[in-house]
């Protein structure tokens, strides 16, 4: 296995060998100006990994929070290129996984496609990668080249795929393999879907990857019930909301802290 | 229902020169389906449904029968005498005008809704920028009994006020869409019509109103579409010594009224002209990128980032094109270019003033493409000329008077 790959995959799952619930916090890149404090803040409070969007202009799978994060950075002039430069070097103890669209992983190096944005983040030290409209059938290049780049490719799984389809996409996911919580776009909700543990539950009977539910984990409690089938979390929404609505970053590292807490004492 | 599926060898012999796509669903490198895993059994859905709806005799009749009864087809092939005589060419209108809905719109529509019900869901969703797709999609939901809800970008809601109040009369609801960085137009109008399938793929259809999308909507609504070149074909036949005219010209936003008429003339000798808006030609300054689903030229800027298009027509201010038109124009089938709001303009007061008939702004981009060439030389004294008019300036008449102001 390569070195990058295990570090992603070797740490998540030596966390969950460790009885840990994995909590993922999602951050815009760029969203307020000091968002690289939240990255270390986030760590330091117990995050496992940390996912780092990209922005892009029309993002498909995002809810108003996260595209409203998204029209923050780039009104603040953030550009995906100078972000990942500001990756390189930065050493917070966990791996930073990027998330964008597939337009910008295609054109970032325009040249050299979806190969050359895999590159580019292993040259800055990303450890993974997720680009939610590259559906397997689309990804055969990209899965190759990060692989030979060490990147952790991360694939999305959603309720309503087959259960042939989950097999496929967990066999070809490294890293961990992503449980969409429920057939909704990003955002918070009130309930945890009823489809996140159903969906979780049968990912978990496919794969010893690490498997870990997104969108729609608002609160604490939605972690907690989303973990009694699933390694872990991403939140997203409910944190990029607070910087939103203009919460201090420290504000937003509390309540990572607070969802670390609450799965630890969970059990996990 | 029949259960017999179209493989890929009985559809290519069926859309002859402008072929089906590959199995991914591209044109040469061009289309594909670029989905987030929870819409992909959806598309995948409508590809099987299609290609056996489009096999099934019982559903093509049916199809066929709408578009004789309701839509009013066959729609004319007009003779424009006046006009031809102004410009020393020989200009013949494809009159999409005259279809139900005052666009070619509804022949897409029709086809999409007759899939929606025959795959049970009870819902169509549908994006629009000038709001003739959304009026199009909003009526046939009323022909048919199904609910309809139109997204339409903030500033589009505005200026085609009379076709929001045409949806809502029809029973749609129409939801303006904004985002805080962008204009509101029908790139924003498309994000929140896949946001809103995400959300709702069990129940409601996406009905893409043009030749862009994942596959298998490129290919599906040029199917669709193929009428209006097929029946123009049969006319021209009938009407010319030469049976083809010289040259064949429409406009093209997402392309759909073009593809469908290409796709009745791409194995003859004419000549095939498409027309952009000049500030959303997304083939000649767009730059390869994925959007909405799929792969094409868009318009973008070095970070990645997808730009707004401009153009005095809602239905042209798009920022990328349908695949299948990338790949006509880098084999060199259809040759692209674009004009300007101003030339279309021009172009449109003219033809209303010589036949009577006022263009819808889409269209009067191919107009002006005829009037300008037709001055330049470019196109020949004496040539024929087929110009599809796509759709009827009513929708656009505030902006007109506007804009002549």
């Amino acid at each position: 296995m390569s070195v990058a790959v295990a570090t992603l995959e070797h740490h998540l799952r030596a966390a969950r060998a460790d009885g840990r619930r994995l909590l993922i916090p999602y951050v815009m890149a760029g969203v307020v100006p000091d968002w690289l404090d939240l990255v270390r803040g986030a760590a330091e409070a117990g995050a496992d990994a940390i996912e780092i969007g990209l922005p892009f202009s029309d993002p498909m799978l995002d809810g108003p929070t996260v595209q409203q994060a998204a029209a923050l950075a780039t009104g603040r002039g953030a550009r995906p290129r100078p972000l990942l430069d500001s990756l390189a070097g930065l050493d917070v103890g966990v791996p930073l996984v990027v998330m964008t669209y597939a337009n910008v992983a295609m054109t970032l190096t325009p040249e050299r496609g979806v190969g050359g944005f895999v590159d580019y983040l292993a040259a800055v030290g990303v450890r993974g990668v997720i680009v939610p409209d590259l559906p397997l059938e689309e990804s055969a290049e990209y899965l190759a080249r990060a692989s030979e780049a060490e990147v952790a490719a991360v694939l999305l799984a959603a309720p309503s795929c087959d259960d042939e389809r989950c097999r496929e996409i967990a066999q070809a996911s490294s890293g961990f393999v992503y449980c969409m919580s429920s057939m909704r776009i990003t955002g918070e909700r009130a309930d945890l879907a009823t489809t996140a543990r159903e969906t979780a539950r049968r990912l978990k009977g496919m794969t010893d990857l690490p498997v870990v539910t997104g969108f729609g984990i608002s609160t604490v409690a939605h972690a907690v019930e989303a973990c009694a089938d699933a390694d872990g979390v991403v939140v997203g929404s409910a944190f990029m909301r607070m910087l939103v609505d203009g919460a201090p970053v420290a504000e937003v590292v509390d309540a990572v802290a607070a969802f670390r807490r609450a799965l630890s004492s969970a059990g996990g | 229902m029949s259960s017999r599926v179209l493989d890929v060898s009985a559809t290519e012999v069926s859309t002859d020169a402008m072929r089906a796509p590959d199995a991914a669903g591209r044109f040469g490198r061009f289309g594909g389906r670029y989905l987030p895993e929870a819409l992909m059994p959806a598309a995948k859905a409508v590809e099987a449904a299609f290609r056996e709806a489009w096999s099934d005799a019982a559903f093509t009749t049916e199809y066929r029968r709408l578009l004789a009864t309701y839509v009013g087809r066959p729609t004319p092939l007009t003779e424009c005498a006046r006009l031809s005589e102004a410009l020393g060419v020989r200009v013949l209108l494809k009159r999409e005008d005259l279809a139900h809905t005052g666009s070619h719109k509804i022949n897409n529509v029709l086809g999409q809704a007759l899939l929606a019900q025959r795959m049970g869901k009870r819902k169509l969703i549908a994006e629009t920028g000038a709001g003739q797709h959304g009026v199009a999609t909003a009526t046939a939901a009323a022909l048919l009994g199904l609910a309809c809800t139109v997204y339409m970008g903030q500033t589009d809601v505005r200026r085609q006020e009379l076709n929001v109040f045409r949806m809502e009369l029809l029973g749609a609801e129409v939801v303006p869409v904004t985002s805080a960085n962008g204009v509101g137009t029908l790139k924003e109008a498309t994000n929140g019509a896949l946001r809103a399938w995400v959300n709702e793929t069990e129940n409601a259809h996406y009905c893409v109103g043009s030749t862009m999308g994942p596959h298998p909507y490129p290919w599906m609504v040029r199917e669709f579409q193929r009428v209006i070149g097929d029946e123009a074909r049969a006319q021209c036949a009938d009407r010319l010594p030469t049976a083809v005219p010289d040259v064949v010209v429409a406009c093209v936003g997402g392309g759909s009224n073009a593809a469908g008429t290409f796709a009745g003339f791409v194995d003859t000798p004419a000549r095939l002209v498409g027309v952009e808006a000049a500030g959303g030609s997304a083939v000649d300054k767009g730059k390869l990128g994925v959007l909405h689903g799929f792969m094409s030229h868009f318009l973008q800027d070095d970070d990645s980032q997808v730009l707004e298009a401009h153009s005095i027509s809602a239905g042209l201010d798009y920022p990328g094109v349908g695949p299948e038109h990338v790949h006509l124009a880098s084999i060199g089938r259809v040759h692209y270019t674009s004009v300007t709001d101003e030339q279309a303009m021009r172009a449109l007061k003219l033809v209303t003033r010589t036949e009577g008939i006022l263009p819808a702004l889409e269209s009067a981009h191919a107009l002006a493409w005829v009037v300008d060439a037709a001055a330049t030389g470019e196109l020949p004294a004496g040539s024929t000329v087929l110009v599809t008019l796509s759709g009827r300036g009513d929708k656009d008449i505030h902006q007109i008077r506007e804009h002549l102001r």
